[in-house]
């Protein structure tokens, strides 16, 4: 009754062709966006942008990238990790100015740096860093599918996070092997380091969020996008059919690695502040952002915001109550994660292998004609 | 002989029986590959939680003692009695049989039809699953599993090889531990081979692996045969588990030991058991070389964590089916 689409006529085939065509979607579109932008950033605390909103935003736009990827294009991959912490390293580097050494005139080495630079292009930086990352991973695809190719990947996930535990450069020679966020910001405002308000950084990692996710619905329902279903669907059929199996897998890759690699910019400098990349960014992180896009839905740009919230706030509730209502020790809740996190995964495939989207879709179906029966 | 060639010697023979200890694993997503289609992401973590187990029975722990203590606030840890090797080895077998008619109850049996790579993520979801299953049943805590399995360099080896070098080489010392496993290995391929070839229920095996329809048409019971091949993947995971437990203490690490069986198995391709034989050889020996020759010299060292990965890596780019994977046929 309230959910339809009566009296909602399209005239032009630009009307026809647009995201939201219902006009309800589109106003429930626009209140959310008004609200995340308008009323969130004021009644924001420290506990609910470090424990819900920042990791859901940044988790989301790893999901969307993997998802592109993986639900997409069909190319499931295991080094989101890796890549992640290719992502927040090179903004790292571009935050704080890189540095160049070069042979003098007399043998001895000169350090040059380059003036660091503004963090919102330290992060966009990062991300096409990471573009290009991916795509040197992403040509064995051309030769090896399936799994094979989530094996492949997980060469990438060990070697990237190796390669930043020893290539000293790349943490700036840091005593500790860690890097630490110095504090930016942009118009004035701090959005990293310690003094940073939550409302400055959750804005900055929403207006990346919604960027992005604007980009990827855009990508992913023109030509380049339906290449890459092609791709995924039957990949030798699409070959016939005309679609270059090289440009559609390698700009999958590309671009996925992208939206990869900002979200490891942010979670780094935004979110957390300092690295250690073993710990942060391991092949645990891998399977997290791919159980978001299991749980919310393969091929689906809502499906990763809502399979990337599920999966930042089911923890922090099961804890909640485990811990806070019935006094269990922590490391007993820790292994109930663990035991919910995996049966939840094997419950979706089998229920619903469409996840948290298609009950979303299905919802909406019901809707149209809620409270009555036909 | 120059004591530096010897020291590669010593190294590759280290190699090769940390290799035959992948390949343990790896034995284990072959079979349950060849027989259903199903990559089992879970059977390192079946390793691990076989492992628990037969520590959590042979120590006489009390399972899920952490959760009972905080339901009903009491302070039961163990019962008491230690089991012997053999009779903790018997009920382990039988807990992963357990797990195994589980395992096609509940997940298999509704997963029928669907794509590989779903079945692939379910394990996954079952690997994680199992995980915390495993910490909640018996602690979290770092085991030592000991089922007299003897342990520390073979001095028989150091004193006979001692005249290849000069004065100041010792011998090569080779722990005993990886020579048992290494036989251990051995002992199970045959007898895997044997009754794959020689049973009814072996042959029932190999008909299913060649194709579902017309077995389950000549009368083969697919779900027996799923059970069956889960079960068996559960004892080679015990033994995979026992023996990297008996190394290397009992502890989450252990089920990442898996993910070291995955190019293991790209190498020798997925469908067979030689190759999953002669990858780990290859991989084990491969990543002590590099790790001596090339990794401590040149890169600073740790390039076992990636070394194995990216050796697949380029053979499959090559050779996408792997050393002895069967030829892959794509129609549309």
């Amino acid at each position: 009754m309230f959910y339809r689409e009566s009296g909602d006529f399209s005239t032009t085939y630009s009307q026809d062709s647009q995201t939201f065509p219902i006009a309800f979607d589109r106003w429930r579109y626009y209140v959310v966006l008004a609200f995340a932008f308008l009323v969130v950033p004021f009644i924001i605390n420290d506990y609910w942008a470090n424990a819900v909103l920042l990791p859901f935003l940044i988790y989301a736009i790893a999901a969307i990238g993997l998802n592109i990827l993986t639900g997409y294009c069909g190319q499931v991959s295991l080094g989101t990790g890796g890549f992640m912490a290719v992502g927040a390293y090179a903004c790292y580097k571009f935050m704080t100015g890189i540095d160049i050494y070069f042979m003098g005139a007399d043998g001895e080495w000169i350090r040059y740096a380059l003036p660091p630079i503004n963090i919102f292009f330290s992060v966009l930086l990062a991300g096409l860093v990471t573009a290009f990352v991916g795509l040197l991973f992403g040509l064995p695809s051309l030769r090896i599918k399936g799994f094979y190719l989530a094996v492949a990947t997980l060469a990438a996930q060990f070697f990237l996070v190796w390669l930043f535990n020893k290539w000293e450069w790349s943490y700036n020679y840091s005593a500790s092997g860690q890097i630490n966020a110095p504090t930016r910001g942009v118009f004035g405002f701090e959005v990293t380091g310690a003094t940073a308000s939550p409302a400055a950084s959750y804005l900055f990692c929403l207006v990346f969020a919604v960027l992005l996710a604007w980009l990827a619905r855009n990508l992913t329902r023109g030509a380049v996008g339906r290449k890459w279903m092609a791709i995924r669907d039957m990949d030798i059929a699409a070959e016939i059919i005309g679609v270059n199996p090289l440009r559609a897998k390698l700009s999958a890759f590309a671009v996925s690695s992208f939206f990869v690699g900002v979200s490891g910019a942010l979670f780094f400098s935004v979110y957390l502040g300092a690295v250690e990349v073993g710990e942060v960014f391991g092949i645990q992180k891998s399977f997290l952002v791919l159980f978001m896009i299991i749980i919310g839905g393969l091929g689906s740009i809502f499906g990763s915001f809502a399979g990337a919230a599920f999966m930042v706030l089911m923890p922090v509730l099961l804890k909640n109550v485990m811990v806070g209502q019935m006094g269990w020790p922590t490391d007993l809740a820790e292994h109930m994660i663990f035991m919910v996190v995996g049966g939840l995964i094997m419950v979706f495939l089998i229920a619903e292998p469409h996840g948290l989207a298609q009950l979303w879709r299905l919802a909406k179906e019901k809707l149209r004609l809620w409270p009555f029966p036909y | 002989m120059p004591d530096q060639f010897l020291y590669a010697v010593e190294a590759a023979i280290n190699g090769l029986m940390a290799g035959v200890l992948y390949a343990l694993v790896a034995l284990g997503f072959v079979l349950i590959f060849k027989s259903s289609g199903i990559f089992n992401y879970a059977q390192g973590v079946f390793a691990l939680f076989a492992a628990l187990t037969l520590v959590g029975i042979m120590d006489g722990q009390v399972p899920f003692a952490h959760l009972i203590n905080a339901l009903f606030g009491t302070d039961v840890h163990h019962f008491g009695w230690h089991a012997p090797a053999l009779l903790g080895i018997a009920l382990t077998v039988v807990v992963m049989v357990i797990i195994a008619i589980a395992v096609e109850r509940f997940i298999l049996r509704h997963l029928v039809n669907q794509p590989d790579i779903i079945l692939f993520m379910a394990t996954i979801g079952l690997a994680y699953f199992m995980e915390g299953f495993g910490d909640m049943m018996w602690g979290s805590n770092i085991k030592k599993l000991d089922i007299g399995i003897p342990q520390g360099g073979s001095f028989w080896i150091e004193e006979n090889t001692a005249w290849l070098g000069g004065e100041n080489f010792y011998g090569f010392f080779i722990d005993q531990l990886d020579i048992i496993a290494a036989i251990t290995a051995a002992v199970l391929v045959i007898a895997l081979t044997l009754f794959s070839q020689y049973t009814k229920q072996g042959r029932a095996l190999r008909a299913v692996a060649d194709d579902h329809q017309a077995a389950l048409s000549v009368g083969i019971s697919l779900r027996f045969i799923w059970v069956l091949v889960w079960s068996i993947a559960g004892v080679v995971a015990l033994v995979a588990g026992a023996m990297w437990g008996s190394k290397s203490g009992v502890q989450f690490s252990l089920s990442l030991i898996a993910l070291k069986a995955l190019p293991v198995l790209m190498l020798g391709g997925f469908t067979s058991i030689p190759g999953a034989i002669v990858g780990g050889l290859i991989i084990g020996m491969g990543e002590k070389l590099f790790e001596l020759l090339i990794g401590v010299p040149y890169l600073g060292g740790a390039t076992e964590l990636w070394f194995a990965y990216v050796l697949a890596l380029i053979f499959l780019v090559f050779r996408p089916q792997g050393l002895f994977g069967e030829k892959i046929i794509e129609r549309v």
